[in-house]
């Protein structure tokens, strides 16, 4: 994480409380979640890593309002979504997340910026206004030059820096990258962690699902999940993650840990 | 998403999977183009028979004779009897009697032998009266038509329908020539303009004599006064029915029969004829539109077997556009309207197809075809209902499949 000189008080973007979700094959019950707690502040560049079958995936669709919880409270950006309708997340999705998958899962038959475009459609926003913003989003990170191209002209980091610009395109509160790095070799892997702390330097909210290491480094905070619980977390007070009261409101919790927190950011 | 940007979307899936969307176009195609070609024909066939019967002439009524029994207890069918006289005719006629008939026009007729100088010809020689020609709606071709004078006068004149005359005279004008019916010899003193066959004979081969000519110096016979028909015209086709009622009363009265039951006529509308004979043709319109219909379900299933193939091949797509804000709606009206898009370009093939073939067909089998642009335009509708109504059940699937799941399938 790079300092940031303003004062300002982060707020929490992601509030999780005591997080469950209990999947149901058949007779079997399957804890993939068991009471997570995790604050994400505004700005903040966190890494979720974890052993396939952890969980982490689970969370990462929870995180992206894909999925809801059984039980527990999930707030993004202050919205109550754990028990909104498809309709409503779907909006949350769109306005409020920018998504980076593994696969790129870009559109075959359509050029990077008509990609890009995509999440405006489903705002509502203009043809001629989509159209600018796409083609920012791909200044952005480096492509003005490939707007036209489709997916299959471009190289895995090119594609990858599509689906990059498709996630900022709607000016999210939070960009959800999910193994962002597993199809890519390493230069193209440094080239899109590079992104990532471009945009975490201009204070973008980062969250990345990831099992390497050293993709994970390039984080100021790592978050270890292991049997459906937050098993470490490298960013906040080891005693945070059992008083959730001081990292919801850092201002009402200990002072020590605000400042902590504060320094760190 | 506006409209707009979904039916280009849709616009787009289709394009992209050229030959498969062009298949499935195939089936609604070949079902439009075929329920157009058939309800076609069968328009064709009951327009055809309709103009058959509408030449007889318009707002036309036609007495017939009843049944006779033999002294030995056989019965004769319609027409049989020689009950209808000139006399029903002429109290028809009287505007006191019944106001709705504006002419009347009492016939008999004989297959004759007519010979003009070497050439002879066997025909139809119809005895009538002046108002046979307004009545049967006919025209005169040249010369004139026989007159109330001829008809007192018993005169001996003739007037000969377009092939009679051609038979008789070839290319030369028969007025003022002369023709030997029975014996009588006869001055040709017009012709009548070709109208082609009705349903029941041909209306261009046959002789007309003044009635009173044909039943006292051609005919002959004992009954002199009988006739075969009375063809009754009515002022409008708004008083077809009170002209109808008239006949059927007066004639009742002058043959003091007072249970209609017993009626010895019958009076026959060009409308109760038109359906009896068109009924045929309604039945098999009916039979092959249905078989056509089938076919167009055959195809709205293809609609749904390749949109559900649709689906399962973009799921990721799906999953996808669910992921960054595609509400279940939004994704379900994508794929409805890429189902009536295809409908809709197979409804416009297969009305373009069926029109091309109304105009090609009838020169191959020599049979009418009637398309109606309303019947195409409906064809047309037809199909995009079949495109949405086959693609709810795909749509509502890929709407119902959650990201996640849609997101991690291969």
């Amino acid at each position: 994480m790079t300092d940031t000189e303003s004062p300002r008080t982060p707020l929490p973007v992601i509030e999780l409380d005591d997080v469950r979700k209990t999947y149901r094959t058949g007779a079997l019950e399957v804890e993939a979640l068991r009471g997570v707690n995790l604050r994400i502040h505004e700005g903040e560049y966190i890494a979720i890593m974890g052993p396939s079958g952890s969980g982490k995936s689970t969370l990462m669709h929870i995180l992206g309002c894909l999925d809801v919880p059984t039980a527990g409270n999930y707030h993004l950006a202050g919205e109550d979504v754990g028990r909104m309708s498809e309709e409503d997340l779907a909006q949350i999705r769109n306005r409020r997340i920018g998504f980076v998958f593994q696969q790129f899962n870009l559109l075959p038959t359509l050029s990077a910026w008509r990609n890009v475009e995509l999440p405006l459609c489903y705002a509502g926003v203009g043809r001629a206004e989509r159209r600018t913003r796409a083609i920012s989003a791909l200044e952005k990170v480096g492509l003005r030059d490939r707007i036209a191209h489709r997916p299959n002209e471009l190289s895995g980091g090119q594609q990858q820096r599509v689906a990059v610009a498709r996630a900022l395109v709607t000016d999210p509160a939070l960009i959800l990258a999910d193994e962002p790095t597993g199809n890519l070799d390493s230069v193209s892997t440094q080239d899109v962690l590079g992104l990532f702390g471009e945009l975490h330097a201009s204070g973008r909210t980062i969250v990345l699902i990831t099992h390497e290491p050293e993709v994970a480094a390039a984080a100021g905070r790592v978050v270890r999940i292991r049997d459906g619980n937050v098993q470490d977390d490298t960013g906040s007070d080891p005693r945070t993650s059992t008083d959730p009261r001081t990292s919801t409101d850092p201002r009402a919790g200990g002072a020590s840990t605000t400042l902590t927190w504060e320094a760190h950011q | 998403m506006s409209w707009a940007e979904t039916l280009r979307i849709g616009l787009e899936a289709v394009r992209t999977h050229r030959s498969r969307s062009a298949l499935t176009v195939l089936g609604i195609l070949i079902g439009i183009a075929a329920v157009i070609l058939t309800v076609g024909l069968g328009e064709g066939a009951q327009g055809q028979v309709r103009d058959q019967i509408n030449s007889l002439g318009s707002n036309l009524l036609v007495v017939s004779p009843g049944s006779t029994t033999s002294s030995s207890g056989i019965r004769g069918g319609f027409g049989s009897a020689s009950t209808l006289t000139s006399q029903d005719a002429d109290a028809l006629a009287s505007r006191d009697v019944a106001p709705d008939i504006a002419a009347v026009a009492p016939a008999s007729q004989r297959n004759l032998s007519l010979t003009a100088g070497t050439s002879n010809w066997t025909t139809t020689v119809v005895g009538t009266t002046p108002d046979w020609l307004s009545v049967r709606a006919r025209k005169i071709d040249s010369g004139r038509f026989i007159t109330g004078q001829d008809v007192t006068g018993h005169a001996a004149v003739v007037v000969l329908a377009a092939t009679t005359a051609e038979q008789l005279f070839g290319a030369r004008s028969p007025i003022g020539a002369t023709v030997t019916i029975s014996g009588v010899p006869m001055q040709v003193v017009g012709t009548l303009t070709a109208v082609g066959s009705s349903a029941t004979a041909n209306e261009d081969d046959q002789a007309i004599l003044p009635i009173s000519t044909a039943a006292n110096r051609v005919f002959g016979g004992a009954t002199r006064t009988s006739v075969q028909s009375i063809y009754l015209e009515a002022s409008s086709s708004k008083t077809l029915s009170a002209a109808y009622q008239e006949a059927n009363s007066e004639l009742l009265a002058l043959h003091h029969i007072t249970t209609p039951t017993g009626a010895d006529f019958t009076i026959a509308s060009q409308q109760s004829i038109l359906s009896a004979a068109t009924s045929v043709d309604r039945t098999l319109t009916v039979l092959l539109g249905g078989i056509a219909a089938i076919s167009l379900l055959v195809g709205g299933i293809g609609v749904m077997n390749i949109m559900l193939v649709s689906v399962t091949e973009r799921i990721r797509e799906i999953g996808l556009r669910k992921a960054l804000g595609a509400p279940p709606r939004v994704i379900r009206r994508q794929f409805l309207v890429e189902a009536s898009v295809l409908g809709l370009a197979g409804g416009l093939a297969g009305a373009a197809l069926g029109l091309v073939g109304a105009a090609a067909l009838p020169h191959l089998i020599s049979q009418r075809i009637d398309i109606s642009l309303t019947a195409a335009a409906a064809a047309i509708v037809v199909a995009v209902g079949i495109g949405v109504g086959f693609g709810v059940y795909p749509a509502s699937r890929a709407a119902r499949l959650a990201p996640i799941d849609a997101l991690r399938s291969e």
